[in-house]
């Protein structure tokens, strides 16, 4: 029987000890000592999160295939086991061997959101590994980061030895192998992260040196080592089905946020949103074969017994054989109780039909996201739902039976105005009205049931909004109490309901997306406070945040409500994402004059991502 | 077709708590492809109930859960063939060790649970100097003709005689062993017995001091009788 790391007596007083255990449902079980590379993976929140994340289970089943390798898993100790550890020196440890981190040879960390920042500092804490990566020596792992948040690394460049820019499938087998290779030789770590420094899609921070202007933005961001790229160039699978897919993901015991088998049916997206920065760096779309699918479902099915299989992209409907791959889903399905969640529809007489189908139509909810009150500012972000989708689908789904609809909008963008803002309470009492226009008294079961909910507007890199303006805390809160009156003057008020996000942690997280290397030092000094588990809102103190800022003598407006110059030089500008800057630049000013641009199944934009030579820059259009 | 599982709990699944066990299952019934069946209505759930939740902490070798498979008269898997299907798809800590036919009148577990062995071993850090003198006085205590004792739940204290809910108790080598009564009645937790003990004596009870393994779970049957829940069952050959 595998040992544990922890004993009983701490096992059995801390919440949720099967956090700690590992011995998971298809977890791999290797001999560490017959390995050459062991690998611990990490994503920076709870267990019950992290174990939730594809991303993790695509990794970790593709290290683990390598004979030559074992991976295993670490997340955050919850803030009752983080104390013990503290108190007790206990070296944070891997899932599967509960073996300690620090004696691994690699630590990879997923950055999934910003708000996991100090997260990432309490594991190399925890894992007794020094923060930095030039106090790191030849015993201690190389740390790498990935994810979305690398497409901005600069905020956390001092913290990691190496990060992997884009999808994580292509180079690294060949990072591995030079691992091996070097180690093989004897050489050291600084031979190790010059040989990663040439693979493409790597990028080792301490081989280039930032230099800034007076006003504080980047003046030159330059290689100081020959083997520094001066452009790191993201990795992208280019055929889908070349790549084999998870077949045995792990099963938690605890109930996770994703308790669920996830298929991934495509890559990237064809919309150009302007605020999304998925939609961009992941460009071009790419999409899995139906037959692919198909089997990868059912193997999927048989060796987790999970309850529930969930379709994830960007934006389903997209998806070339949605219907043929539903169908198949619902055929399999029901007859073994198995449920089929189907995320990011777009709401049409297709959707409504197949959603009757699978769900409840009593206890479901229908979902949009015009993510902008008007037309106008719908356009400035370039979202092609408009108002009339929105009340036809809505009233087509009435007519369905369904009485409840979730709304999702975005204040603080670019240009917005306060008819855009009143018209979030005026669109929802819009579609209020066509319950009642549509559903006769005695076929109602109950009231229309209208939420709407607005998160605050973060601009991103490598969008189109990478030099917009972002809201103050107090503007924030400012729109969102003005589109709450607007929605107390509405006639079906009592159907309407409307709730918005919180305005300190949208602040932060403004700073750390398009931080620079300065800010380093504020997240270190935030951890160092004990800011912790930040994107909790039970644990998030933004007093720590602030004290942070003051110590460090950094100004967080820098970063958030600065007017970017067009030809300013970003932190991120040393990454070819695809998506070119011409490319995002044009784009920002045709927002600014509030023109849609076409999705590439329309038109080719040109933005830039045809250089990887696949996905829908290439199909045939008709 | 009513069937019972009986399954041991061992290591660190000790640690998996009784809903997510039955969750645990209810994954593993699909991966083992049983016939298991389903509720009707929009949102079917398996037909299965566990007999008597565990403690986080604690280990067992006599778990039990009962299902109803869609196979009517005729079974299509004999008692072993189902017990692998499901050993196979098990994690290291829980095996299934028998799979039995239950006659279709039968009650379900949960019902006549009546009674439940426990063996409870010493903690290394807890043991005592003098183990004589642990298990005379253990042996004393049990043989008043009472046990009084106020039993705390979260709204309300009671009184309570132990005496006649502890139905055996023993000394097995270095180990206390006993049955207790169990079930919806009145249901003893062996740490229960053991606390009492202690402040009898007045000594202070090591919150972790023992480690403690359920070994079997009785019901009642007709007669009243004490019957391990798997021999309510039959073999499916
Ligand atoms: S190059 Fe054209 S088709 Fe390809 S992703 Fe960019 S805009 Fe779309």
């Amino acid at each position: 029987m595998r040992k544990l790391a922890l004993n009983d007596e701490i096992l059995l007083s801390v919440q949720q000890p099967a956090r700690y255990i590992g011995g998971e449902v298809n977890m791999v079980v290797k001999d560490p000592s017959q390995v050459d590379i062991r690998f611990c993976m990490c994503f920076p929140d709870v267990y019950e999160i992290g174990m939730s994340h594809l991303g993790i289970q695509i990794l970790y089943d593709m290290f683990n295939r390598r004979e030559d390798t074992y991976c295993e898993r670490v997340y955050s100790p919850w803030t009752d086991l983080d104390k013990v550890m503290r108190q007790e020196q206990i070296p944070l440890f891997a899932l599967e061997s509960q073996d300690p981190v620090k004696d691994f040879d690699f630590l990879g960390i997923t950055l999934q959101y910003e708000m996991c920042y100090t997260n990432i500092l309490q594991i190399l804490d925890l894992s007794q590994i020094p923060l930095h990566s030039r106090e790191r020596g030849e015993e201690d792992p190389i740390v790498i980061g990935g994810g979305p948040c690398a497409y901005n690394p600069e905020p956390l460049a001092e913290f990691f030895d190496l990060f992997y820019i884009g999808e994580g499938e292509t180079v690294y087998g060949q990072l591995l192998d030079a691992y091996k290779e070097n180690k093989k030789n004897g050489r050291n770590r600084l031979a190790f992260l010059q040989a990663a420094a040439q693979i493409p899609g790597i990028y080792v921070p301490a081989f280039y040196d930032v230099t800034y202007k007076e006003d504080g933005t980047i003046d030159r961001f330059k290689p100081n080592n020959p083997c520094a790229k001066e452009k790191v160039t993201k990795e992208l699978v280019v055929d889908m089905d070349q790549v084999p897919y998870i077949e045995k993901p792990l099963v938690p015991f605890q109930k996770v946020t994703q308790d669920r088998v996830v298929l991934e049916i495509q890559r990237g997206c064809i919309r150009g949103c302007r605020f999304c920065q998925a939609g961009n760096v992941y460009r071009p779309l790419r999409e899995r074969s139906v037959e692919y699918l198909k089997e990868s479902a059912k193997k999927l099915l048989d060796h987790t017994g999970h309850e529930e299989i969930s379709l994830s992209s960007l934006s389903s409907s997209d998806y070339t054989d949605l219907p043929e791959l539903v169908n198949f889903l619902i055929d399999q399905c029901s007859s073994r109780g198995i449920n089929i969640s189907l995320p990011s529809l777009r709401i049409d007489a297709f959707s409504l039909d197949v959603m009757s189908k699978v769900q409840d139509v009593k206890k479901s909810s229908l979902t949009f996201a015009p993510e902008a009150g008007s037309q106008r500012l719908r356009d400035v972000i370039n979202k092609g739902l408009t108002e009339d989708v929105i009340l036809s689908g809505a009233t087509e789904a009435f007519k369905g039976g369904w009485n409840r609809v979730k709304l999702y909008f975005m204040l603080g963008l670019p240009t917005e105005e306060k008819e855009d803002m009143e018209g979030i309470a005026l669109l929802s009492e819009k579609i209020a009205e066509a319950y009642y226009d549509t559903v006769p008294k005695e076929q109602r079961h109950g009231k229309a049931q209208i939420v709407a909910s607005s998160s605050f507007f973060v601009p991103k890199p490598f969008t189109p909004f990478q030099w917009a303006r972002m809201c103050t805390k107090e503007e924030f809160l400012e729109r969102a109490y003005l589109v709450k009156n607007k929605f107390r003057e509405m006639k079906n008020f009592k159907s309407l309901k409307y709730n918005w996000h919180e305005a300190d942690v949208t602040v932060l997280e403004g700073v750390l997306a398009r931080g620079d290397r300065k800010v380093a030092s504020v997240v270190e000094a935030a951890y160092k406070n004990g800011a912790l588990f930040d994107s909790w809102s039970e644990h998030f103190d933004n007093s720590l945040w602030d004290k942070a800022f003051q110590d460090c003598d950094i100004d967080p407006d820098f970063y958030t409500v600065r007017e970017r110059q067009i030809d300013e030089v970003f932190p991120w500008d040393f990454i070819d994402a695809g998506v070119s800057k011409e490319f995002l630049k044009r784009e920002w000013l045709l927002a600014l004059e509030g023109k849609v641009t076409p999705n590439c199944r329309q038109r080719c934009s040109g933005c830039g991502a045809k250089v990887f030579k696949g996905g829908v820059c290439y199909e045939d259009k008709d | 077709m009513k069937i019972r599982i009986k399954f041991s709990k061992q290591g660190y699944m000790k640690f998996v708590g009784h809903l997510d066990i039955m969750r645990y299952f209810q994954k593993a019934m699909r991966r083992g492809k049983i016939n298991i069946r389903y509720s009707e209505g929009f949102s079917p759930h398996q037909i299965m109930s566990f007999a008597a939740p565990l403690g986080v902490g604690i280990t067992s070798n006599g778990e039990y859960l009962d299902i109803e498979v869609t196979d009517q008269d005729t079974p299509s898997f004999t008692s072993q063939t189902m017990t692998k299907s499901l050993n196979q798809v098990m994690v290291e800590g829980i095996q299934i060790l028998s799979c039995r036919k239950l006659p279709d009148t039968s009650k379900n577990a949960m019902s006549i649970v009546c009674a439940a062995d426990y063996t409870l071993r010493f903690r290394e850090r807890a043991i005592l100097e003098d183990l004589e003198m642990f298990f005379e006085k253990l042996s004393a205590f049990y043989s008043q003709d009472q046990i009084m004792i106020t039993k705390k739940t979260k709204r309300s204290q009671r009184k309570l005689d132990l005496k006649p809910l502890i139905y055996h108790l023993e000394r097995r080598g270095n180990a206390v062993f006993m049955q207790v009564s169990a079930g919806s009645g009145d249901n003893i937790k062996p740490e229960l017995v053991m606390e009492s003990f202690y402040e009898s004596q007045n000594w202070e009870y090591p919150p972790f001091g023992f480690l403690i393994q359920r070994e079997e779970v009785y019901g009642h049957d007709q007669a009243g009788n004490k019957i391990p829940l798997e021999e309510f069952g039959e073999n499916i050959e």
